[in-house]
C-alpha cells in the first residue's frame, strides 16, 4: 500500500486494530476540529511518542530484524561461526534435503505433537469438572497448574529419575498394579511416549485455566435454554460448550504447535545424547548441538530456517482453516 | 423416556459430584506425587534412595543434603545469577513496554499501526531461527560468557507485554489525557503520574508472567555461559542432575532442582489470583 500523506494521518490517528472505516471518520472529525498535523503541538506529541516506542523498535531490528537477515545469507554458507564465511549456494538445503539425523529429529518434533490433542481433551474435561460447584475446586486449580510454573529443567531432572527402570517413581507405581514397566527412557519404543506424557503433565493446567476461564464466560441462558428443549448433557456439550470454546482451543492447539515445535529443553536434560538410536533427539536439540558442539553454524542456520519456514506455514494454514471453518458455524 | 423428578435429579447430581470428586482427586495426586517424590527423594539417604520396596518417608531426614547443596555446589553462585538476570530484564523491561504501550496507544505516532504490527509480527519468529546469528553478534563483541545476552535484548522491551498493556490502555478514556495536556503535564509527567497508575494491575500480572519466563529460561543461558560460577540456576542444576549422577547422589539433584523452583512457587502461591486471572486473559483475547 503506498502511503500517501493522508493514509498516513488516518493510521496515525487510528486507534490499532480499528476498522478503517473508523478510522476515517475519526479523520473527518480532527479536520472538522481543525486539529492540523502540523502544529507544533502535535509534533512535540510526535516526538516524545516516537521516543516512547523507541527501544522495542530498535530492539526489533537489532535482535530480531537483522538475525533474520543474517541467518538467511548464513543458510547459504559454510561457516564455523568465527573465520572465514564461504558462499556455497544451495549445499546446505542440499546437505538437509539428505540429512538422515535431520529427518529423524523433525519426525521425532512431530511425534511429540501428539500430546497436543491429548493434553487438550483432558485439560477439556478438567475444566468441565472444576467448573461444577464442587468443595475444594480451588485447591485442585492450585494444584493442576503447580507444574506448570514449574522450572522445565527442574521437572525434567526430576521425571529422568522418574523414569529410571529400577528405582523409578514410575515404574514403582506400575509395579503396584503388577505391571512391570519399561527402561523408559532408554528404550527406543517408551522414550518418546515417556517425554510425551511428561509434557502433558506439565502442560495440563495452563489449558484448564484457558478452558475454564472460556466455559464460564458461556451465558448460561443458552444452557437454560438447551435444557427447556429437551437437550441432554452430552448434546449440551456439543452443541453449545464446544463451539463458545472454540478460539480457546484454536489458541491452545496454535501456541502449542509453536512451542512443540521448538521443544529441546526436556530432550537435552533428560536425553543428553538424544536418546536410544536418536530416537528423543528433537529439531532444535540437532540444530543446537551441529552449531554448538560441531561449529557447523552455515549448516545448523539452514537448518533452522527451515524449522522456522515450517512453523510459519504450518501456523498459516491453522488460521486459514479456522477462517473457514468458523464461517460454517456462523 | 422416563421423566425426572426433581428429587431425582438432585440426587443424580449429587453422586455425579461425588464421582467428580473422586476423579479429580486422583488427577491431582497425579500431578503433584513428582514433586512430593522430589522433596521426599532430597531427604532421603543415599541407601534409601535405591531401596526396594520405596521408601516415601525418610526413617531420618538428612536436612544435612541442603546445607551440602549451598556450600558444596554452585547454587548459590546460580541463584545470584538468575535474579540478576531476572530482575534487571522484567523491571527496566516493564518500563520500556509501558512506554511503548502509552505511545501505541494513546499518542498521536506517525505509522502507528505499521510500527504495531510489526512488532508483532517479529513473534512469528522462532527463537531458534535467529540464535546462532545472535550469538555470533554477542561472541564478536567479546560479550560470551557474561549476562548480558541475557539481559540486553530483553530491556528493549517484550511484545507480548506491550499486547496486553496496550489492550488494558484502550479502556482508558481520551479525555483524561487531554485534560492533563491542557493543564500542561508534559508527557512524561502524563505516564509517570496518570498512566502508570492506571495499568498497575496489567503491568504487575505481566511482570510476575515475565519474571517466571526469564527464572526458567534454560536454552539462551546455556548458549551463552561457560564457566560454571557464571551461569544462571537452570543450567547449574541441569549440570549437577550429569555430575552428581555418576556419584549416585540423587537427594542431592533433587535437593538443588526443588530449590530451582521453590522462589517461583512461592511467588505463584502468594500471587495466584492474579497470576490467573492474567493467565486466563490471554486466552481470551490472544
Amino acid at each position: 500500500m503506498p502511503l500517501t500523506p493522508s493514509t498516513t494521518h488516518a493510521q496515525a490517528s487510528a486507534v490499532a486494530g480499528e476498522s478503517a472505516t473508523r478510522a476515517h471518520r475519526r479523520e473527518k472529525k480532527s479536520r472538522l476540529h481543525k486539529d492540523d498535523p502540523r502544529s507544533p503541538l502535535h509534533r512535540t506529541e510526535r516526538r516524545w511518542a516516537l521516543a516512547f516506542v523507541a527501544a522495542p523498535v530498535l530492539g526489533f531490528l537489532l535482535f530480531t530484524a537483522y538475525p533474520l537477515g543474517y541467518a538467511i545469507y548464513a543458510s547459504f554458507t559454510r561457516w564455523n561461526g568465527l573465520g572465514l564465511q564461504v558462499f556455497i549456494g544451495f549445499d546446505n538445503y542440499v546437505q538437509l534435503f539428505n540429512d538422515q539425523y535431520f529427518h529423524k529429529a523433525l519426525f521425532n518434533t512431530f511425534f511429540y505433537m501428539i500430546g497436543i490433542p491429548i493434553g487438550l481433551a483432558l485439560s477439556l474435561l478438567l475444566a468441565l469438572a472444576l467448573n461444577r460447584k464442587i468443595p475444594g475446586r480451588t485447591v485442585f486449580r492450585t494444584i493442576y497448574y503447580i507444574p506448570v510454573i514449574s522450572s522445565l529443567a527442574a521437572i525434567a531432572i526430576l521425571w529422568q529419575w522418574a523414569y529410571n527402570g529400577d528405582f523409578g517413581l514410575v515404574n514403582q507405581v506400575l509395579a503396584l498394579f503388577g505391571i512391570d514397566g519399561p527402561n523408559w527412557l532408554a528404550s527406543t519404543t517408551w522414550a518418546k511416549p515417556a517425554i510425551i506424557i511428561m509434557a502433558v503433565w506439565k502442560g495440563l493446567g495452563y489449558s484448564m485455566l484457558l478452558y475454564l476461564a472460556a466455559i464460564q464466560s458461556v451465558p448460561r441462558s443458552l444452557y437454560e435454554a438447551a435444557s427447556l428443549d429437551g437437550a441432554s448433557a452430552f448434546q449440551r456439550f456439543r452443541a453449545i460448550t464446544l463451539p463458545m470454546v472454540r478460539p480457546v482451543t484454536f489458541f491452545l492447539v496454535v501456541t502449542n504447535v509453536i512451542g512443540g515445535a521448538q521443544i529441546f529443553t526436556e530432550i537435552n536434560i533428560m536425553t543428553p545424547t538424544g536418546g536410544p538410536e536418536f530416537s528423543t533427539a528433537s529439531a532444535v536439540w540437532y540444530i543446537w548441538r551441529q552449531a554448538f558442539r560441531y561449529q557447523q553454524m552455515g549448516y545448523a542456520t539452514a537448518m533452522a530456517v527451515v524449522l522456522g519456514l515450517l512453523i510459519l506455514v504450518i501456523t498459516l494454514i491453522q488460521f486459514r482453516l479456522n477462517r473457514r471453518n468458523s464461517f460454517i458455524i456462523d | 423416556m422416563k421423566r425426572r423428578t426433581p428429587m431425582n435429579r438432585n440426587v443424580s447430581r449429587t453422586i455425579a459430584d461425588i464421582a467428580v470428586w473422586i476423579a479429580l482427586a486422583i488427577g491431582a495426586v497425579v500431578m503433584i506425587a513428582p514433586l512430593l517424590w522430589m522433596v521426599s527423594t532430597s531427604l532421603k539417604t543415599k541407601l534409601e534412595v535405591f531401596a526396594l520396596p520405596p521408601v516415601w518417608i525418610p526413617a531420618e531426614p538428612q536436612w544435612n543434603t541442603y546445607v551440602r547443596m549451598w556450600e558444596d555446589s554452585l547454587v548459590l553462585s546460580g541463584f545470584r545469577n538468575s535474579l540478576i538476570v531476572s530482575l534487571s530484564v522484567t523491571v527496566i523491561g516493564t518500563l520500556t513496554c509501558s512506554l511503548a504501550a502509552f505511545a501505541l496507544a494513546k499518542m498521536r505516532l506517525p505509522a502507528r499501526n505499521f510500527i504495531f504490527f510489526g512488532l508483532l509480527a517479529g513473534i512469528m519468529i522462532p527463537f531458534p531461527t535467529l540464535m546462532i546469528p545472535q550469538f555470533v553478534m554477542f561472541s564478536t563483541i567479546g560479550w560470551v560468557d557474561t549476562l548480558l545476552p541475557l539481559i540486553v535484548p530483553a530491556i528493549f522491551g517484550n511484545i507480548v507485554m506491550i499486547f496486553f498493556l496496550r489492550q488494558y490502555l484502550e479502556s482508558v478514556p481520551n479525555s483524561l489525557i487531554e485534560a492533563a495536556k491542557i493543564d500542561g503535564a508534559s508527557y512524561w509527567q502524563i505516564f509517570w503520574r496518570m498512566i502508570m497508575p492506571i495499568i498497575r494491575p496489567a503491568v504487575a500480572a505481566q511482570f510476575i508472567l515475565w519474571f517466571m519466563a526469564v527464572w526458567n529460561d534454560y536454552l539462551a543461558p546455556i548458549l551463552y555461559l561457560n564457566t560454571p560460577s557464571k551461569q544462571t540456576l537452570q543450567v547449574v542444576i541441569a549440570n549437577m542432575n550429569v555430575q552428581y549422577a555418576t556419584q549416585r547422589d540423587y537427594p542431592l539433584i533433587m535437593a538443588a532442582s526443588f530449590v530451582a523452583l521453590l522462589p517461583i512457587l512461592a511467588v505463584f502461591l502468594i500471587f495466584q489470583k492474579q497470576i490467573i486471572e492474567s493467565v486466563a486473559l490471554t486466552g481470551t483475547k490472544g
